[in-house]
């Protein structure tokens, strides 16, 4: 099991070289959300669920880069490593399986998932919208979202014929998660099956789980049930994009 | 003997097309064994299924010794592979392409240093060491593929087209590189189009075409069994040679083949074909008389029918 280190290992060689460009770039959308949302739509609406506006939404926010984080870097990311530079063909020449390259896609996504995730939470935190130390549970929280969603974008990317693709995988998927995952209003003003359908939004959970955190009011038997359905949903992902980027790399 | 790569009816389909079509050949410990033939004739395709990007559809491959239909990891260790197209890092630099790549293996990162340093010094690399692989010239980025195939020191170095597009300066390096791992006893199975290659570099060498093996041999006994020993070429488009000459060096004991609209008249004795021409209408200043070459055996082979026909 040692393979799929040594393949993480190339990516993150250059991770560490981009970092704070790559960092600087990522901030700046959420940051932007987490102004205009909170200061401009705050003005108007007092409270939700009886804390500030602002509050409300920030753990969402943290939530939700770091879904977008782990999901630009196994759509994008993972394709013009197969597509154009051809980096699992000749990775492929070392000793390992297309199973280690997946489980490397999915573990630096998960890594970006947590840094960028962690970085948000600094930025809320230093705004004065994180109550409680147990926030400090957030990044490590967001190493099961970013498995789940780095496996998901993969097995998106082992199907994609062109790199335009992704632009329906970001507009008619992640982004219905995003509007509709509990960031910006609580889905319980929404009708009942919406309600029951926003179980199968992973973003849903993983914004649960860090507002309760943040906020310092975590009911853990919830917090478990959240966990353990990206524990399951992880598991079940695992298998797909191996079986399905054999089919695209080796003949 | 022992054989590093043996192959028995071995068969690899894409859909309905059979790239290779029961094909066995045996390459032994310290050789270097060649494939040449036509665009698709399915030399790529024989590479893949030994390094382990495509997997045995029929037929038997065996790779030290052990039966494969996709090459294990721990076989993999101990190959090294130049894909016929440079798959080089553009993210990272000249050097972290080996020691990257050497990591794969579970080079420390000392070792790995080390190995990069001495293989970009063989190849002559070492000024180039923190530029992006981007900014190499298309010599420079094969080497370096190639420096990089050398990172675990491998057992067999499979080489797919090692020198296309190179200038000939650049391909002689080349050469004289892989004579030189020969020499420290590395296997060598390489592609090529170019003749000169294969007579250089290949103890052994098949022919194919259209998914199969048309001759196996060195370069010298497929030129001793295939063709006569000189070769005059006639340097008119047919048309305007005398329509009798080629009966009459059919008749003379010579054989005729013709490649592209051109005549070549094969002989025991090419002098005494020669003296014979210009009585037969043939000035001798439209001919070449020189010995034959494994290209001619090529020609003669592949040359008559297109690759379509024979599929
Ligand atoms: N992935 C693939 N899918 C479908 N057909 C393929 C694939 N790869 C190769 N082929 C076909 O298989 C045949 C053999 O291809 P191969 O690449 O082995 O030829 P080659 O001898 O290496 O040719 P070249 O000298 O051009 O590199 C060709 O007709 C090619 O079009
Ligand atoms: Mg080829």
């Amino acid at each position: 099991m040692i393979e799929p280190w040594r393949i993480l290992r190339r990516h993150l060689t250059i991770f560490s070289r981009t970092f704070w460009t790559n960092t600087m770039f990522n901030f700046f959308e959420p940051f932007l959300y987490l102004t205009a949302m909170g200061y401009g739509l705050g003005a108007f609406v007092q409270e939700m669920e009886g804390i500030s506006y602002m509050e409300y939404i920030a753990p969402g926010i943290v939530a939700s880069s770091a879904m977008f984080a782990a999901t630009f870097e196994c759509t994008y990311g993972s394709f013009v490593r197969l597509h154009y530079q051809k980096t699992f063909h000749a990775i492929l020449a070392g000793p390992v399986t297309v199973r280690d390259i997946i489980i490397a896609e999915a573990l630096f996504g998960m890594i970006k998932c947590v840094v960028f995730g962690a970085v948000i939470l600094l930025v809320i935190a230093v705004m004065g919208q994180v109550r409680s130390s147990l926030a400090l549970l957030i990044p490590l929280f967001l190493i099961l979202p970013g498995l789940f969603f780095s496996l998901m974008a993969v097995t998106y990317t082992c199907l994609a014929p062109n790199i335009d693709y992704f632009n329906y995988y970001i507009t008619l998927f992640v982004t219905p998660l995003y509007l509709f995952g509990g960031v910006f209003f609580p889905l319980t003003g929404m009708p009942v099956w919406a309600q029951k359908l926003a179980w199968f939004n992973p973003l849903s959970h993983s914004v649960e789980v860090c507002r309760a955190l943040a906020l310092g009011q975590p009911a853990w038997p919830t917090i478990g049930e959240h966990v353990l359905w990206f524990f399951i949903g992880s598991a079940l992902l695992l298998a797909p994009p191996i079986h399905l980027m054999r089919r695209r790399l080796i003949q | 003997m022992s054989c590093v790569v043996r192959a028995e009816r071995l068969s690899k389909s894409y859909g309905s097309l059979r790239a290779v079509r029961d094909i066995s050949f045996a390459i032994n410990e310290g050789e270097c064994f060649g494939f040449l033939g036509h665009n698709g004739a399915g030399k790529s395709t024989t590479l893949k299924m030994i390094y382990g990007l495509s997997t045995v559809d029929q037929g038997g491959l065996w790779l030290f010794d052990q039966k494969i239909t996709l090459t294990p990891p721990s076989l993999k260790a101990r190959l090294g592979v130049v894909p016929q197209e440079d798959n080089l890092d553009p993210d990272l630099t000249v050097l972290e392409n080996l020691t990257v790549f050497g990591a794969l293996f579970g080079l420390s990162s000392q070792e790995g240093k080390a190995r990069a340093t001495e293989y970009l010094q063989f190849w002559g690399l070492d000024d180039k060491v923190n530029v992006s692989p981007d900014e190499l010239s298309g010599g420079l980025k094969r080497r370096l593929v190639i420096a990089r195939a050398l990172m675990n020191r491998p057992r067999l170095l499979i080489l797919d087209e090692p020198t296309t597009g190179l200038d000939p300066q650049a391909r002689h390096l080349v050469w004289q590189k892989l004579r030189l791992l020969k020499s420290e006893g590395i296997s060598l199975v390489l592609t090529t189009h170019y003749m000169e290659e294969a007579r250089q570099l290949c103890d052994r060498l098949v022919i194919m075409e259209a998914g199969q093996i048309l001759a196996e041999g060195s370069p010298e006994q497929l030129v001793q069994e295939h063709v006569l020993p000189y070769v005059i070429e006639v340097h008119l488009p047919q048309s305007q040679v005398p329509a009798a000459v080629v009966d009459q060096v059919r008749a003379y004991g010579g054989q005729v083949e013709t490649v592209a609209d051109s005549l070549f008249f094969f002989a025991h004795d090419g002098n005494d074909l020669w003296s014979r021409l210009e009585s037969w209408g043939l000035p001798p200043k439209v001919c070449h008389l020189r010995s034959a070459h494994l290209e001619d055996v090529y020609l003669k082979l592949t040359g008559t029918t297109s690759e379509e026909e024979k599929r």
